[in-house]
């Protein structure tokens, strides 16, 4: 069994809200997959529904081979969930969050011990094991979530936001514990908004948008696919009229703030665009990321 | 079996958090029989005369194990409300609980199993201090640790299930001025119902209040039969077991769906 899930034609709905509208996902043993989109992309529902805490509606899903509507609890023993909002018990301690949760999946007691001393040290957070959770910072209690899903060893995590709401350090720190998992063999899937997570993190990733998959490949190839290599952005006084510069890109995106201008090399079209009179007041080369991608796919930004 | 396991867990959880913060709880456990025994049973009921219709026993010893069954309610009260909704809103356990192989309606056996058990030991405490005070008539009132206990989770099932659909805690102050407080001053505990007017005495039979305050009081004093006993049992636990089948209908829809 190479495939941990499988979906085709997936829908989810509430009431008459269609949150997921038919989506077709595989995702393979060993890699980190990753579902991007903006707040109300349907990324969340997805994930409910992997991880069988929700029904789905319409269509297949296989999870570790297994149907989540009948098979739930077979499936949550296998399987890690780090929800968006962390869901600690926070008047206990680390330690006996860690173990309590292990208690959960049916472990020893004896066992239970174990595998937290062993996730205090993964979770870089030993010295405050018998410290209460409730004042830990947002980044420690994270990764408090995250060891706590690794508990009973999943085969399959799953990472509902991980990083939101983090500080860009703590975001790091949890990032490297990730690809740590990951070289371990473990099959991450990820929901983010970020582009950059998602280009750190993942092998390959669905773009999502009202429901829908917009797109799906690794971050390169889709960089490749739907953007250009190098992205010029220029800013002019706010309010002033934006020049029309349409011919010296291969395509023009108008944002309220600022142009982007796609094109293969961007100091080049600087150039261009200089020569023409046109005098920014900012100028930034960069190179192409998913942010562009999503720009092309939907027409709009990822992070609003 | 495999049901009573997972459910157990969360009893776990709950009893490790008790470990920690019991000091809290206990003082309350403790203070409240001894504050109503003393100023209602002692203090009150030195001005109360005893009549055939309390059976002649003296008012402190009448109210004992009625006082059992209404601090039960009480306690059920509070951990029915807003312990449940923070569990689903504010801490969430439930919530994490149901990313594992325990299901909503384990979730929600292992909590009522917890309020249970909750609801014994300070029945258990209050039934303790009444003996030391001088409150118990007779070896009947230990059964009133058992018949307190049933006639919370009877009022305690209906109310976590009815918690588990609430989005606010607004409501709870209602249900506590008008529901709990109606049914612990008027189910028969301090004053027999036969003293209410006739037409409210089919909403005092309603309340498991009423039920748990026969069953302990003739307990107590060995002035019922097995008959009516039987009765109160059968509703008591039928509140009980409707409670928690339409707890587990919630519970199901707001951690599954």
């Amino acid at each position: 069994m190479d495939n941990l899930v499988e979906a085709k034609a997936l829908t989810k709905h509430f009431g008459s809200f269609e949150a997921v509208r038919g989506i077709d996902v595989e995702v393979r043993r060993g890699e980190a997959f990753g579902f991007l989109g903006p707040n109300g992309a349907g990324k969340s529902s997805t994930m409910r529904m992997i991880s069988c805490v929700s029904g789905r509606t319409g269509g297949e899903l296989k999870v570790l081979g297994m149907d989540p509507g009948t098979e739930g609890p077979k499936i949550r023993a296998r399987i890690g969930v780090v929800p968006q909002l962390d869901n600690l018990d926070t008047e206990l301690t680390v330690r006996q969050n860690l173990q309590i949760y292990g208690r959960y999946f049916g472990m020893s007691r004896q066992k239970c011990r174990e595998k937290a001393e062993e996730l205090l040290e993964f979770a870089q957070l030993a010295e405050r094991a018998d410290h209460e959770v409730e004042p830990l910072s947002g980044g420690m209690k994270r990764r408090l979530t995250i060891a706590r899903s690794l508990v009973n060893d999943p085969e399959l995590l799953l990472l509902d936001e991980p990083t939101t709401g983090l500080d860009p350090q703590a975001r790091h720190l949890l990032w490297d514990r990730l690809f740590r998992l990951k070289q371990d063999g473990v099959t991450l899937i990820i929901t983010t908004h970020y582009m950059d997570e998602a280009e750190q993190l993942c092998d390959r990733l669905v773009v999502m948008d009202g429901g829908r998959i917009a797109a799906e490949g690794s971050p390169s190839e889709l960089i490749n696919r739907y953007s250009t290599r190098e992205v010029l952005e220029l800013r002019f006084q706010p309010g002033a009229q934006k020049p029309d510069l349409e011919r010296f890109a291969d395509r023009v995106e108008v944002l309220p703030d600022r142009l982007l201008l796609y094109t293969q090399d961007g100091e080049a079209t600087l150039q261009r665009v200089h020569e023409h009179g046109v005098q920014p007041v900012q100028s930034l080369v960069r190179r192409s990321s998913l942010e562009d991608v999503f720009l092309r796919l939907t027409g709009r930004t990822l992070v609003d | 079996m495999q049901t009573l396991r997972a459910s157990w867990f969360g009893f776990e959880k709950a009893w490790t958090w008790y470990r920690r913060n019991w000091r809290a709880t206990a003082v309350s456990s403790f203070l409240t029989p001894v504050l109503f025994l003393v100023a209602l049973g002692l203090g009150f009921g030195s001005q109360v005369q005893s009549t055939a219709l309390i059976g002649g026993v003296s008012y402190l010893e009448y109210l004992a194990p009625a006082l059992v069954v209404v601090t039960a309610i009480q306690g059920a009260t509070f951990d029915s409300t807003y312990p449940i909704m923070s569990q689903f809103m504010w801490q969430k356990s439930f919530v994490a609980m149901a990313a594992t192989p325990i299901t909503p309606a384990q979730v929600l056996y292992g909590q009522t199993m917890w309020i249970g058990s909750q609801l014994f030991a300070r029945s258990a405490v209050f039934v303790a201090i009444a003996v030391v005070l001088g409150a118990a008539a007779g070896p009947g009132i230990l059964l009133s640790i058992v018949f307190g206990t049933l006639a919370g989770l009877a009022f305690s099932a209906p109310l976590v299930a009815y918690s588990a659909t609430l989005d606010k805690p607004d409501s709870f102050t209602t249900i506590f001025r008008f529901v709990l407080m109606p049914m612990t001053l008027f189910t028969g505990a301090f004053f027999p119902v036969s003293q209410l007017p006739d037409w409210l005495l089919p909403v005092v039979w309603l309340t498991p209040a009423w039920h748990g305050i026969e069953l302990a009081r003739g307990a107590t004093f060995g002035t019922i039969d097995l008959l009516p006993a039987l009765g109160h049992l059968v509703y008591l636990v039928a509140l009980t077991a409707a409670g928690i089948a339409l707890g587990v209908k919630f519970f199901h829809r707001r951690l599954a769906v």
